[in-house]
């Protein structure tokens, strides 16, 4: 009994909010990675464009929600959540055209189109305060629970309780759904292979005639998408706030970096590694220690590695231990 | 002849604190920083209390109130300093009402009030600290010190039956200081804390936050934080996880926005905020939307009462002056006397001019003990059916 508590306070408190949080980070890695791997930079913007689009997901919502649309136990941001990627894919084509374009033509250097991608971060960051505003947003409507802690505990009689919310599941199944078919069309349909035949040599690829805008274009839409998934999938778990996806970026580059920039194997693999250690190393171990360990053996103190305060810097110090020895990242990326 | 002189120098005395002055009280508030939402509302509760004074004549010979700002900044002692300095030197403002948050009260407290014997009596400064800060008996505050809160805590926790607490707090002055001051009250009294932890406003997640406290367990959760910030969050995920059920809410939690977020799934949880059932709350409220400010608004009618105390102990002191003033502003807040509220300072002080000792209730009942602070009184509430109840006070 005691061993079964413990398996259920680690999965109520680690596994699910970490795997959770895991599949968020991917999805925004991936997009990160993407633009590194095509494109050559590392685009700032990504956090903000993940808010933005997923300001544009809530209009739609709101929209929908007036309309009296509902999609059963679903939240209605699903149904919201085609019309805000199409938005924001039309936002970011017409950057590109507007300002990234500019820059390739003139065969900038990668640090250039870096800053350049901080600029527009800062114009996407106003923008999306424009739009939506600076306050907190919950848009997440439908059934809130799959398992109900309270539900759980007078069920299976244990002592701990079990929650596993509907939008834990609902972006864990996405992840996997999204991440199956990127991985699907990058190997098997032609614009995908010929995306990362322009990644692997841009000059072999351009002799045997790919289009090189036409690349370029595809790897916005898909980054754009995979942006507002994420965005959207992490505002409904938790809620939606500007600033938060700003911050965001700093967990996803480093889930980016440490799998590899320009892997998506990586990408993923970094996100759920990231998020993994971020809650492992705050959580406090004493309630399954008490009820694993024998009496003599279990804990006075919280068995805390560290406070929750310092959550950040876990992902940078792997970040920092990583790039110390093995700079291309774990599955072997293209950073230089 | 020396009898003539001291005659004629008690006389000029005399006629000196009979005639009419242009007093200046400086009003220092954090008008921009943290505080700036709620700080037009108290300026202009100090002020509503200057004018009243000043139409009805009555002070020391007619004098009028003017009222000097100065911004504080709430958490830039630098500039707060500055601003207090500029006041006192000057603008020579014979008190100040200020200033707001605790941590630049203490600086203007320690670098100005003090060295210059300006008496200061703050509104909204909570802070355990300041009880003990060295102040030669020219600070005071209509606001209860957070130390006065933790033994509000431990009184309703130890009515309720409840053995263990886990406290969380936002990381700053006025988190920390609630808290150490709840973990000791209770300590002292006995109980237990699993863990004291903070957590950072801003946040979108707090399920790590959530499960360190989880581990520690404890039968309530101590939420001090702010309603609309990391605390609701943390409440959220405690709720969700099933971490915690029932809950304890101090001051900075208390607001609609819980009944909002939360509705029934707090019904059991309860806690407490600074509040009275005073007449004088109400007829503050009603002076202040004739005025045309919100008078319900945080520490608006402390700022009133704070003005009040100052202008009715320079009736007591017949001075205007912060050395003879501060000397009777606990007397005119203190029973015995006659029950002075809000609108009634003129009958205060004709009552002081005839002689006649006063009580000064105010619109936050008002009633200084211990180093010059608010004895402090609260408003115990409690969920049922998905809102909030007010079922008693303390």
């Amino acid at each position: 009994m005691d061993f079964l508590n413990a398996i259920v306070a680690l999965l109520n408190f680690v596994v699910i909010p970490a795997t959770a949080y895991g599949a968020q980070l991917a999805l925004g890695a991936l997009g990160v990675t993407l633009i590194y791997g095509i494109l050559r930079f590392s685009n700032f913007a990504h956090g903000d464009t993940m808010a933005l689009g997923t300001g544009f997901v809530i209009l739609f919502t709101w929209w929908f929600q007036s309309m009296g649309l509902h999609f059963g136990p679903l939240p209605t941001a699903l149904i919201a959540l085609p019309f805000g990627i199409v938005v924001t894919i039309l936002f970011v084509l017409g950057t590109d055209r507007a300002v990234y374009r500019f820059y390739r033509q003139q065969k900038a250097a990668p640090v250039i189109l870096v800053i350049v991608s901080m600029g527009v971060m800062f114009i996407m960051n106003g923008l999306t305060r424009f739009v939506i505003g600076v306050e907190e947003i919950r848009f997440d409507d439908g059934a809130r629970f799959v398992i109900n802690a309270g539900a759980f505990k007078a069920a299976t009689g244990l002592a701990e309780g079990l929650a596993f919310k509907s939008t834990q599941a609902l972006t864990i199944l996405t992840a996997v759904v999204v991440v199956a078919a990127l991985f699907l069309f990058l190997n098997r349909t032609r614009t995908g292979k010929s995306m990362r035949a322009f990644s692997d040599n841009e000059d072999l690829a351009l002799l045997s005639g790919i289009n090189p805008e036409k690349v370029v274009a595809v790897t916005w839409m898909i980054s754009a998408g995979l942006a507002v998934i994420a965005g959207t999938l992490y505002g409904l778990d938790k809620s939606f706030k500007a600033f938060n996806y700003f911050q965001l970026l700093l967990p996803i580059f480093a889930s980016a970096i440490v799998g590899g920039l320009g892997n998506p194997l990586g990408a993923i693999a970094g996100g759920f590694l990231i998020a993994f250690s971020e809650v492992g190393f705050t959580y406090a171990w004493k309630k399954v220690a008490t009820y694993v360990l024998p009496e003599s053996l279990a804990p006075e103190g919280l068995a805390q590695l560290l406070s929750t305060d310092y959550k950040f810097a876990v992902s940078f110090a792997i970040l920092i231990v990583v790039l110390l020895f093995k700079p291309t990242g774990l599955f072997r990326g293209k950073s230089v | 002849m020396k009898k003539l002189l001291a005659a004629t120098a008690s006389l000029a005395l005399v006629a000196g604190a009979a005639g009419a002055e242009d007093i200046k009280i400086g009003v220092i508030l954090g008008f921009t920083g943290p505080l700036e939402s709620i700080t037009p509302a108290m300026g202009s509760g100090a002020e509503l209390a200057m004018k009243e004074v000043t139409d009805s004549g009555k002070l020391l010979g007619g004098s009028t109130v003017t009222s000097v700002r100065g911004d504080s900044t709430c958490v830039d002692a630098a500039a707060a300093t500055a601003a207090a300095e500029r006041l006192v030197t000057t603008d020579k403002v014979n008190a100040i009402m200020g200033a707001d948050c605790s941590g630049v009260t203490g600086a203007i407290l320690a670098n100005v009030a003090v060295p210059n014997g300006v008496a200061m009596i703050s509104p909204s400064a909570t802070s355990p600290g300041l009880s003990t800060a060295e102040d030669k008996d020219l600070f005071f505050r209509t606001a209860p010190s957070d130390a006065r809160q933790g033994e509000i805590v431990r009184d309703i926790l130890k009515e309720k039956g409840v053995s263990s607490i886990a406290i969380t707090y936002t990381n700053n002055d006025y988190g920390k200081g609630l808290a150490e001051a709840i973990q000791r009250n209770w300590e002292e009294a006995g109980g237990k804390v699993t863990i004291s932890a903070a957590h950072e406003d801003g946040k979108a997640d707090y399920s790590a936050e959530v499960g360190a406290l989880a581990s520690a367990g404890g039968d309530v959760l101590v939420v001090a934080g702010y309603v609309d910030q990391g605390g609701s969050g943390v409440v959220r995920a405690a709720l969700d996880t099933g971490a915690f059920s029932t809950f304890y809410f101090p001051d900075g939690m208390v607001g609609e926005k819980l009944n909002e977020n939360f509705g029934a799934e707090l019904n059991g949880s309860y806690g407490a905020y600074p509040g009275t059932d005073s007449p004088g709350a109400a007829k503050f409220q009603e002076m202040a939307a004739a005025a045309g400010f919100d008078g319900t608004s945080a520490f608006a009618p402390e700022s009133y009462d704070a003005a009040a105390l100052i202008m009715l102990a320079m009736a007591a002191a017949n001075s205007s002056k912060s050395a003879d003033l501060a000397t009777k502003v606990m007397d005119v807040a203190n029973a015995p006397g006659e029950q002075i509220f809000p609108g009634e300072l003129a009958k205060g002080l004709e009552l002081i001019a005839g002689g006649t000792d006063i009580d000064y209730v105010g619109a936050s009942a008002v009633e200084l003990i211990g180093p010059g602070e608010s004895a402090g009184n609260y408003r115990e509430i409690e969920f049922k059916d998905g809102k909030y109840e007010t079922v008693k006070f303390r």
